[in-house]
């Protein structure tokens, strides 16, 4: 398999009032042709930033360094126009709450239109008839009677399959899907999910999930990275993760999840909160809820070791060698 | 032999409708009604969790607004103490609030951004047992504090300084105050992070031993109502489809809907999920203005027939498990 996108000590930082905010520490992921790559974490752990960097969606306060290599180029201080060529024609995206990102002022067929219009040069008949085969692939009934509606008149289910439809519409390389599920019921987040991975072997792209549900992850990924505190703390195909997860953080977040076939009494529970994202300490941004904390892990942050194939995690546990 | 249960609280056959404005109405169409909550029955046991799941618009909410009269009731009884809480004075009702309390599931929302934490929670204890002394009141606050997890410095701040897990706790400090017989738990932790879940949850449950509390646990995750609750009652649309104690409901779910809704929850074991031939719904929640005739599911069911449209299916007892019962004429 060739490489897709490759990540490499992706950095990202926010200026605000109160002082720097390092939302992203030296984060390198490789992401291969067909694969779907999980990024799991908690609330504010830098998942969205991440792909926020890689689709140069970041606002004018972030400072970002790195390099993202796309298919071989450097996506990362390209100009707006060269960006905008590769935005939503090879990487497209969708969001976490499909109302806000679609315009309530336009019908469906004017936003999905523009996009081959302006990618593709097609007329807006030919692009009209393209978008109706797409929201056919996407399974919405009577594609050419709702091709004409308002986002308003469609439920939330409904909503998230015209986005991915629009996302598709120029067959990309790579779909990256920030939370596509979050918004909607559990019968309907069972629906998208089936139809992103119908449509990922159809299309053949390559995508990248953000969830904070680590069900949705175990079912739809191939390989998972686990953030924390901005940082990548554990990577490993999904299958090896769930079963034996080496980081203390990984360990304690499926701990965590109520599970549907176990009767335990009590859940496990990480205690104490984030870390605030003003104020990092230096070591491991975990120390502080680690069970197995030791002085090492509040002074230094470990680097990564190789923990079997293709899995690697930081933590100061498998660096058996150098504690002393 | 366990010990005869005893009924906290009593629902019979209520029903929450709502008006909705009608562009264009004519005089002589009928006025349109949002029913929320239809026709629903159940009792709650002492000292048990009641979890009450379903989707969103399904009436969980409306259902547990209305046993704490924030919503009016449009038929039906509520009975709490042997008395129907419709019919209650105001005196009556000024007691009942002390004794049934509500989490919420936005924690900042519903604190007072201009309120300290100390003020949040003694209000409720202010107003139901004024003229104590300001010492009697502080003792009060911190015990209460330290029995959720927070510490006795925190107590000058404001909601904002929190974070969502410590905040979802004050909410419940607040609740626990007047030492409740009843807890509403709305959607108390879907709006956390699965670490902080579980912690809240934890909590709660301890809380509950500690001061014997009834808890109404409303969710739309079935793993953590699962986790916390001793019976299960699925909604869709307003109406109650089936209602069993945990293990029944889990390892034995009767009705379609449960059936789709169990299989439809991602399982965080890879191997599982990925083996897991799902048997999805289809569509979505139809308008609750305009409900299916019959049985409301019948328009997502897999196995629904003409009948099904003509016959309103009851909840009846069924010969798995001890009261379980279900709401389909298929079953």
């Amino acid at each position: 398999m060739a490489t897709l996108l490759e990540v490499n000590n992706l950095t990202i930082d926010f200026t605000t009032r109160n002082g720097t905010i390092h939302a992203v520490d030296s984060a390198s992921f490789i992401l291969q042709e067909g694969q779907t790559l999980g990024i799991v974490g908690e609330s504010g752990s830098g998942k969205s930033q991440t792909v926020g960097a890689i689709m140069g969606l970041l606002p004018n306060n972030a400072t970002v360094s790195g390099s993202v290599k796309f298919q071989g180029q450097e996506l990362l201080g390209l100009d707006a126009k060269a960006m905008n060529k590769i935005r939503g024609d090879r990487i497209c995206m969708i969001f976490q709450d499909p109302m806000s990102s679609l315009n309530p002022y336009l019908t469906i067929e004017r936003q999905m239109t523009e996009v081959l219009c302006l990618h593709k040069g097609m007329s807006r008949k030919d692009a009209k008839i393209e978008s109706i085969k797409m929201l056919d692939a996407v399974k919405i009934p009577e594609a050419k009677q709702r091709i004409n509606y308002y986002p308003h008149e469609f439920s939330g289910g409904m909503r998230q399959r015209v986005m991915i439809a629009m996302a598709l519409l120029c067959r990309p390389k790579l779909l990256i899907a920030d939370e596509p599920t979050t918004a909607l019921d559990v019968t309907v987040q069972a629906q998208i999910l089936n139809l992103l991975a119908e449509i990922k072997q159809e299309f053949h792209m390559a995508m990248i999930l953000i969830t904070h549900d680590m069900g949705v992850v175990a079912g739809s990924c191939d390989y998972v990275e686990v953030m924390y505190a901005g940082k990548l703390v554990e990577n490993a195909p999904v299958e090896a993760l769930f079963a034996t997860p080496k980081h203390p953080y990984t360990q304690g977040l499926l701990g965590a999840i109520p599970k549907l076939n176990d009767n335990l009494e009590k859940l496990i529970t990480i205690p104490g909160e984030l870390p605030n994202a003003l104020h990092p300490h230096a070591g491991c941004p975990f120390a502080d809820r680690c069970s197995k904390v030791m002085d090492i892990c509040r002074t230094q942050m470990p680097g990564s070791t190789s923990e079997g194939p293709d899995r690697s995690v930081k933590c100061w546990l498998y660096h058996s060698g150098e504690v002393a | 032999m366990t010990p005869e249960k005893k009924v906290l609280l009593e629902v019979k056959n209520l029903k929450v409708y709502f008006k909705v404005k009608t562009k264009n109405r004519l005089p002589w169409q009928a006025k349109k009604k949002l029913k929320a909550v239809d026709d629903v029955s159940f009792s709650i046991y002492e000292g048990e969790t009641l979890g009450v799941v379903g989707e969103s618009g399904c009436g969980k909410t409306s259902l547990a607004r209305s046993l704490i009269g924030l919503n009016p009731i449009s038929s039906g009884e509520v009975i709490w103490k042997g008395k129907n809480i419709a019919k209650f004075s105001s005196k009556e009702w000024f007691l009942l609030r002390s004794e049934i309390q509500y989490v919420f599931q936005d924690p900042f929302a519903s604190l007072d951004p201009r309120y300290t934490v100390g003020e949040i929670i003694a209000e409720p204890l202010t107003v139901h047992e004024p003229g104590k002394s300001q010492a009697y009141y502080r003792e009060q606050v911190l015990t209460i504090m330290q029995k959720v997890g927070l510490t006795e410095k925190m107590i000058n701040r404001y909601p904002h300084e929190f974070s969502g897990g410590q905040a979802q706790r004050i909410g419940i400090a607040r609740a626990l105050i007047l030492r409740p017989k009843l807890l509403i738990c709305d959607e108390p932790v879907s709006a956390l992070d699965v670490s902080i879940q579980a912690q809240v949850i934890n909590l709660l449950q301890d809380l509950q031993k500690e001061f014997g509390l009834t808890i109404i646990f409303i969710a739309h995750n079935l793993s953590v109502v699962k986790h916390i609750s001793n019976h299960v009652m699925v909604m869709y649309l307003g109406k109650i489809m089936e209602y069993a104690d945990k293990y029944s409901l889990y390892h034995m779910p009767q009705h379609p809907y449960t059936q789709a809704l169990l299989a439809s929850i991602p399982e965080p074991d890879p191997v599982v999920e990925k083996s897991k031939k799902a048997v999805l719904l289809e569509g979505d929640l139809p308008s609750p203005i305009n409900p299916p005739t019959g049985c409301v599911f019948r328009t997502r069911c897999p196995i629904a027939s003409a009948e099904c449209a003509e016959i309103i299916p009851a909840l009846e007892n069924t010969n798995v498990g001890a009261a379980h019962q279900v709401a389909c004429i298929k079953v």
